[in-house]
């Protein structure tokens, strides 16, 4: 097994997170593509770890227990947002338009 | 005793200190109409003190110790300073009446002349001279009054004779016109500041008296200046009340300028110093030069002439009657008018040398003092009011006091102001007395009359009075006015022989007589009183001080009896001349036997023709009004044209008003005036209305341009700019996250190419 191979498959995951951060209207959606993201970092954190040391996988664990958390805050926002206006689509939410 | 000697500040200060608490606690506390409660008393301690000082005067020279400049404080006076490092020893062998200070003293000159020898022996006739008549001690104290380079300015107090005898009077005068105000001014709208200026006025004259530099005395001068001013203008709501008060005051400014030039130039003759004491000692010892003396002396009798009523500046003094009459018997006895005569006295021997006043027959001040005597007491005659008559007689008898002092009868002068002042006071309080009685009225003519039965007190006191003034022995103006006639050294041995001075003082006496006569006629008889409502005598408070000062005008000539009398009959020595003997210095600053300096004896030819003449003025005007035998001479003006001119010289006083209002005031006013009016319309508002012109267009320039175009250009830019910039840059902030999120990830995407590129 090379380390190549899991950074490319971290590299794909993280152009599909980026993809989906981009593009997708639907909130809950946006917030799935940044889990992606994150694990596209995990699976680069675990894979240096097991090449190079314990300590990425250190790292891993905490991305993933402050994943959690965001996903938790993410998720109570866009409820709220939902609840303000009945809807969560990301390209109405403008009001900070300059 | 000395304690009353050093301590003579404390005579001053107590009516300054009456005037402060007058003015701060006299109408709150008292109420308006008892400031006397504070002024009496403080002037009363103050005439206890100067008694005091007089009594401790004449101890200290009965009982001399040391030289002449024993008493003077180092710090006062520079001869002292400079003399009291010297060895005293070497002159140890001029004898032993006198201490090492008058050796010290009389040293200086002497060596300054380089004439030793010769000084050494009239220093030994002095010795035997100085055992009989010891060399006076002046008291001088000072304090540091302010300092300027290495220059120190003091102030004190020089008590000697003369100082004493003026604090006597100027105190006694002063407790009598105080007791005398609180009736006479009682009701007054201002009895608060009546009574507070009249303690200043007091205070401000004890000061000049007791000044111990010329500064100091300049001081004095001006202060006393502005209380006259104050007091004269005291019912200033009638235009001519303060018209007189600054016709005094300007008038007074004028002979101001002589006193200060001549004060500055004696501080340059002696060597940059003020003190009274070496002033005196450089002029009386040769140590000035003798133009320095003329022009200070010419200076200064200036100063006399406008302070002291002498003629050409003497204008001022008949419009002060204005004022109330106690401040007229002040201002006339005591404290305004006497300055002048005291000033000169103070600085004799400046005059005495300036002027060569020895062995001379006629000088400036005998010739100011003798015009004024006549011309003084000619106008007098032509006066309706009481008040104006006693003016001009003040006039007059000033020009004697003048006279005498220019003649060199320098006691004669001296003692001629003290019984001058006590009949003075005694005849301007009787005038009040009068007016009191006659709805404060002075117009003797016309309001007055027959008014001896009604007011025997005033009556009496102002004929003793009036026959004191008038020079009928025995009376107080008859032994000064003697004195001054044989001072003239006419007839008799003196100082020098002054004829003409003779001539002009016989002159006036026999016209002081006369117009007397003529108040007294017009006053007191002259048929029923003529004015409103009844007359009565004043109260006690006003006629007391008219029996005291009578009763003194009767006995104080006593203080001066002279050492022979007519018929060569003397009087036992031991009463003779006391006067002279404690007033008169004796000592370096003073004029002494090597001068010329003698004093004239009672001479039985001039009293007899003082006598005769004054006794021809009474009898002339006795005549005239009471007989009627002079029938030729009444309504002489309607009958001839050369006496109706004459008249009318007189009743427009000399045309001097005239002179100085019209002519002088005038010529300065319309051509001085016109030209000060167009400079200031033309220069002086051309260059201040250009100056505001230019002001205002450059200003307008400097916002037009500047302001408006720079600096705001400058702001708005940089508003326009922001707004212009904020207008593009806001089009960026769609509001969108996932526009920001592509930026986002396009810019990591750049600086992780940069990234790869630069490290990798």
């Amino acid at each position: 097994m090379l380390l190549n191979q899991f950074l490319l498959l971290s590299a794909a995951l993280f152009c599909i997170g980026v993809y989906g951060v981009l593009v997708r209207r639907n909130g809950v959606l946006v917030l799935m593509s940044i889990e992606m993201i994150l694990n596209a970092v995990n699976i680069n954190l675990v894979a240096f770890g097991t090449f190079h040391g314990i300590a990425g996988q250190v790292f891993a664990l905490f991305v993933i227990a402050v994943a959690a958390a965001e996903v938790g805050v993410g998720l109570a926002i866009i409820l709220l947002i939902y609840r303000n206006s009945r809807s969560i689509d990301i390209d109405q939410l403008d009001e900070l338009k300059g | 005793m000395d304690w009353f000697l050093t301590h003579a500040w404390i005579i001053p200060a107590l009516p300054a200190l009456g005037f402060v608490l007058i003015l701060l606690f006299g109408k709150r506390f008292l109420g308006p109409t008892r400031a006397h409660w504070i002024g009496v008393p403080l002037i009363a301690v103050a005439f206890v003190l100067s008694i005091c000082t007089g009594v401790a005067w004449i101890q200290h020279t009965n009982d001399p110790h040391g030289g002449p400049l024993a008493d003077v404080q180092e710090e006062c006076s520079r001869t002292v300073q400079a003399t009291g490092s010297e060895e005293p020893a070497e002159h140890a062998d001029e004898g032993p009446t006198e201490g090492h200070a008058a050796a010290r003293g009389r040293s200086v000159a002497q060596e300054d002349h380089g004439t030793e020898a010769t000084t050494t022996q009239e220093g030994g006739e002095e010795h035997a001279e100085a055992e009989k008549h010891h060399d006076t001690q002046p008291v001088v104290r000072c304090v540091s009054w302010f300092d300027t380079g290495d220059h120190s300015f003091t102030i004190g107090t020089l008590v000697d004779g003369q100082a004493v005898m003026l604090l006597f009077v100027v105190t006694l005068i002063s407790l009598l016109v105080h007791l005398y105000s609180t009736d006479y001014v009682n009701g007054d709208r201002r009895y608060t500041h009546y009574y507070a200026f009249l303690s200043l006025f007091t205070s401000s004259m004890l000061f000049f008296v007791l000044a111990e530099n010329t500064l100091q005395m300049m001081v004095g001068w001006e202060l006393v200046g502005v209380c006259s001013f104050a007091l004269i203008g005291h019912w200033w709501e009638e235009k001519p009340n303060s018209d007189a008060a600054l016709k005094a005051f300007i008038t007074n400014r004028v002979g101001d300028v002589g006193l200060i030039v001549g004060v500055i130039v004696l501080f340059f003759g002696a060597g940059q110093s003020f003190s009274i004491i070496d002033i005196n000692i450089g002029a009386n010892e040769g140590l000035m030069n003798h133009t320095v003396l003329l022009v200070a002396s010419c200076c200064l009798i200036t100063a006399v002439m406008s302070k002291s009523g002498q003629f050409v500046l003497h204008t001022w003094l008949p419009d002060a009657m204005a004022g109330p009459t106690p401040v007229s018997a002040l201002i006339h006895a005591a404290t305004m008018v006497v300055a002048g005569i005291y000033m000169v006295g103070r600085l004799y021997p400046v005059f005495f040398e300036g002027l060569a006043i020895g062995g001379s027959s006629i000088n400036l001040l005998a010739l100011v003092g003798g015009v004024t005597a006549v011309f003084g007491a000619l106008l007098a005659f032509v006066q309706k009011d009481i008040k104006k008559v006693l003016a001009y007689s003040t006039v007059s008898q000033l020009g004697f006091m003048v006279t005498a002092l220019g003649v060199g009868a320098w006691t004669a002068a001296m003692f001629h102001l003290f019984t001058h002042a006590m009949f003075k006071a005694c005849l301007f309080l009787g005038a009040g007395s009068l007016s009191h009685a006659s709805h404060h009225s002075f117009n003797m003519v016309d309001d007055m009359g027959g008014l001896r039965r009604v007011m025997p007190r005033t009556y009496w006191t102002y004929l003793i009075g009036t026959l004191a003034l008038a020079g009928i022995i025995p009376f107080a103006g008859f032994w000064s006015k003697d004195e001054i006639l044989a001072g003239t050294g006419s007839a008799n041995e003196g100082v020098g022989n002054y004829h003409f001075a003779l001539v002009m003082l016989l002159i006036g006496a026999f016209c002081t007589a006369a117009y007397m006569t003529r108040t007294i006629w017009y006053a007191f008889y002259n048929g029923e009183y003529k004015g409103h409502g009844h007359p009565h005598e004043s109260g006690p408070v006003i006629t007391w001080p008219l029996i005291v000062l009578a009763a003194l005008t009767c006995v104080i000539w006593l203080v001066n009896i002279p050492t022979k009398f007519f018929f060569d009959w003397r009087p036992p020595e031991s009463f003779t001349l006391k006067f002279e003997h404690y007033v008169e210095p004796v000592g370096p600053f003073f004029p002494g036997s090597s001068d010329n300096f003698t004093h004239a004896e009672f001479n039985g030819w001039i009293a007899a023709l003082s006598l005769l003449v004054a006794g021809g003025g009474l009898l002339a005007g006795y005549l005239f009004y009471w007989k009627r035998a002079l029938k030729p001479l009444e309504n002489l003006a309607e009958k001839s044209r050369l006496a109706a001119f004459f008249k009318n010289i007189l009743v427009n006083k000399y045309y001097f008003d005239w002179l100085y209002t019209d002519v002088i005031v005038h010529a300065v006013k319309k051509p001085i005036a016109a030209a000060a009016y167009w400079f200031n319309q033309k220069v002086l508002d051309g260059v201040v209305d250009g100056a505001g012109k230019t002001a205002v267009a450059s200003g307008r320039f400097v916002y037009d341009k500047i302001d408006q175009g720079v600096i705001d250009g400058v702001v708005n830019g940089t508003a326009v700019v922001a707004t212009e910039s904020g207008g593009e840059l806001r089009r960026t902030q769609t509001g969108r996250v996932q526009q920001y999120a592509a930026l986002f990830f396009a810019a990591a995407a750049i600086l992780a190419g940069i990234f790869v590129l630069v490290i990798g």
